[in-house]
């Protein structure tokens, strides 16, 4: 499952220089200057980067590298202390995680977010974008918000039914493994019907039996024309399914480049492995959350 | 012993209005804790600002019944906001700590020397109730049967009292029934994960802050009603804590769970306290005072609740496989 048999995507990439801060044919997503810092550490300092439309885009990097925070920074929920970002044309600067996520950049977590008390179609027909009902007044139109609600419950259930947990529907999100819990919030993303979908960690303490099943879904979503950007840990997904790799080390991008490229790096073996180390098979240990904070 | 006594009484205070005051006001903290996860311990600030509403309009200022309650409404939604917009943006247990300690300061303001002519300071004020009274459609006489018969004030008073608990808890049954409902529900469990949806949290915890903080308002006006007097030491911080336990009697994040809270809650009461002032007069228990009864009902209270909360966490409605879902 190279990244070099995938035509389209591949085709896309094709010309680009794997060097930090390449200009791509058509970026979705172009980041200039984004720095935050927490007291004395300056935890990202991205002078440029873009991600190109309809590709899967992997961003690694050693714990600490900043690679979680730029997803907060990038998606509303912490705010940069310089620098600007456009997504679609539209600066995101000063945007809370809502509006960001209503322009079409959803996001999942980490530590998976399941509404745990609410049922599992619950939780999917809550992402569903403009219902009438979400809003206080709207609430009490019940004729007028029934038709939509089947609408996005019909929706739901393709969706749940293509990350094979339909049958769950009616079950408290609660109750779901971690893997199924991972699989729910990609779906329930889904239902924003967004045009980048950022992953942060998805295989993160799921069932290795499930891996193969994630990694499936995501190479669907960029199939389905969708960009994807993804934070993970485990080379050989990265290198599996990524059609570019973007690497971080203490909040600067050090290099950037197909899976190939990326695998000959010297700067990349030396920053996630410290120089002078050759087990290159080597993962390194998850990260403890460290990154995020 | 006369346990048919003991049942009267229990039973007037369970049903009568200040059962239904309370039911009123733990429906907005339902709407607070139950369904959005607000900490909000200050709701006794609530029926405070909506209480004198009433009483400031009508005996200070001469307006007519109905303005003063639209002014403790309009009160109950500064509060709210006061509130809500430097806390809500914050880690839940912010919220918590503002709640307790601004209802609190409210107290102190209204009771305060400087604002003798207006609220009328320690000494509250009275007289503000005539209006209510006045609407009474019920002709003077004994209504109900034996030892279960209220006067046409009292029926009066609870047939306007329920039927605001009724129409609350219509009310939260159509919201928390709705897609509002849903967003609100997912941000009591993750507010980060509903706002990555792209849904405004803070809006939504503000419109609970002050869709609930207005059902305590009400319940507070209410109250000063039935009293037909105000004082603002009745506005202690021990009146949320009553709340907090009727809501968790009854089950938080039920409709109904408040108002049978509140039922149960003024039974249990009123009966400990019945049963106590009978052994005390009879001579059966000689070392407790009449004035001791008042204390010691409560720490029975206490207790029954405790067990209640050991055996039955999720309250006597709640839902004990939801109640669950996050400590297996």
């Amino acid at each position: 499952m190279s990244s070099d048999v995938n035509g389209a995507a591949a085709d896309r990439m094709a010309g680009v220089e794997p060097v930090p801060g390449v200009a791509k044919p058509d970026p979705i997503l172009v980041v200039d200057g984004v720095r935050r810092s927490f007291g004395g550490l300056t935890a990202v300092d991205v002078d440029h980067l873009e991600v190109q439309r309809g590709t899967i885009t992997a961003l690694i990097g050693p714990n600490g590298a900043g690679k979680s925070t730029l997803f907060n920074l990038l998606t509303g929920f912490d705010r940069v202390d310089a620098g600007e970002w456009h997504f679609d044309g539209t600066r995101l600067n000063g945007l809370g995680g809502h509006r960001v996520a209503r322009r079409g950049m959803v996001r999942t977590f980490q530590l998976t977010k399941a509404l745990t008390r609410l049922t599992v179609m619950e939780n999917m027909l809550l992402a569903a974008p403009r219902q009438t009902g979400e809003r206080m007044l709207g609430a009490f139109a019940r004729p007028v918000w029934r038709a939509q609600e089947a609408a996005n419950r019909e929706r739901a259930e393709h969706l749940l039914e293509r990350f094979k947990l339909l049958a769950k529907k009616d079950e408290m999100a609660g109750s779901l493994s971690g893997g199924q819990r991972k699989l729910l919030e990609m779906a329930r993303a889904l239902m924003v019907e967004p045009s980048m979908i950022m992953l942060d960690e998805p295989m993160a303490g799921v069932n290795p039996a499930l891996v193969q099943s994630l990694l499936e879904h995501i190479t669907a979503l960029r199939d389905e024309g969708r960009t994807v950007l993804f934070v993970e840990h485990d080379m050989d997904v990265i290198m599996g399914i990524s059609d570019w790799i973007v690497v971080l080390a203490e909040g600067k991008v050090i290099a950037e480049g197909r899976p190939s490229d990326i695998r000959a790096d010297q700067r990349v073996i030396d920053a996630y492995l410290g120089a002078g180390h050759d087990d290159s098979e080597q993962e390194p240990p998850t990260d403890s959350g460290g990154s995020h904070e | 012993m006369d346990i048919l006594q003991v049942l009267a009484d229990a039973t007037r205070s369970a049903i009568g209005p200040v059962a239904a005051v309370y039911a009123l006001a733990a429906i907005g903290l339902n709407m607070h804790f139950g369904y959005t996860g607000l900490l909000n311990f200050g709701q006794v600030g609530f029926m405070l600002v909506g209480g004198y509403g009433v009483a400031v309009s009508v005996s200070t200022f001469g307006l007519p019944l109905w303005a003063g309650i639209l002014v403790g409404i309009a009160c109950a939604v500064a509060l709210a906001l006061l509130l809500g917009v430097p806390t809500l943006r914050l880690r839940a247990d912010y919220l918590a700590i503002t709640t307790i300690a601004v209802a609190e300061v409210a107290r102190l303001v209204y009771r305060a020397e400087f604002l003798r002519d207006i609220t009328g300071g320690v000494y509250g004020l009275q007289g503000f109730a005539g209006g209510f009274y006045d609407l009474n459609p019920f002709p003077s006489g004994r209504y109900g049967f034996g030892w279960l018969a209220f006067n046409a004030r009292d029926l009066w008073m609870m047939t306007v009292a329920w039927g605001l608990v009724l129409l609350a808890s219509v009310l939260m049954w159509l919201l928390v029934h709705s897609p509002w409902g849903r967003v609100i529900k997912g941000i009591r469990e993750d507010e980060d994960a509903v706002r990555s949806l792209g849904k405004n949290v803070f809006v939504y915890k503000m419109q609970s802050l002050v869709l609930g903080g207005v059902f305590g308002a009400l319940a507070g006006a209410m109250l000063v009603v039935n009293q037909q007097t105000i004082t603002p030491d009745q506005f202690m911080p021990q009146v949320t804590f009553y709340l907090w336990a009727i809501l968790l009697l009854g089950g938080a994040g039920r409709t109904l769970g408040p108002v049978l809270g509140s039922v149960v809650m003024w039974f249990l009461l009123t009966a400990s306290d019945s049963v106590l002032r009978q052994l005390t007069s009879s001579g059966v228990i000689t070392f407790i005072t009449n004035s001791e009864i008042g204390g010691i009902r409560h720490a029975l209270v206490g207790v029954a609740l405790v067990v209640l909360i050991v055996f039955r966490p999720q309250g006597l409605i709640g839902n004990r496989k939801e109640m669950l879902v996050n400590v297996k």
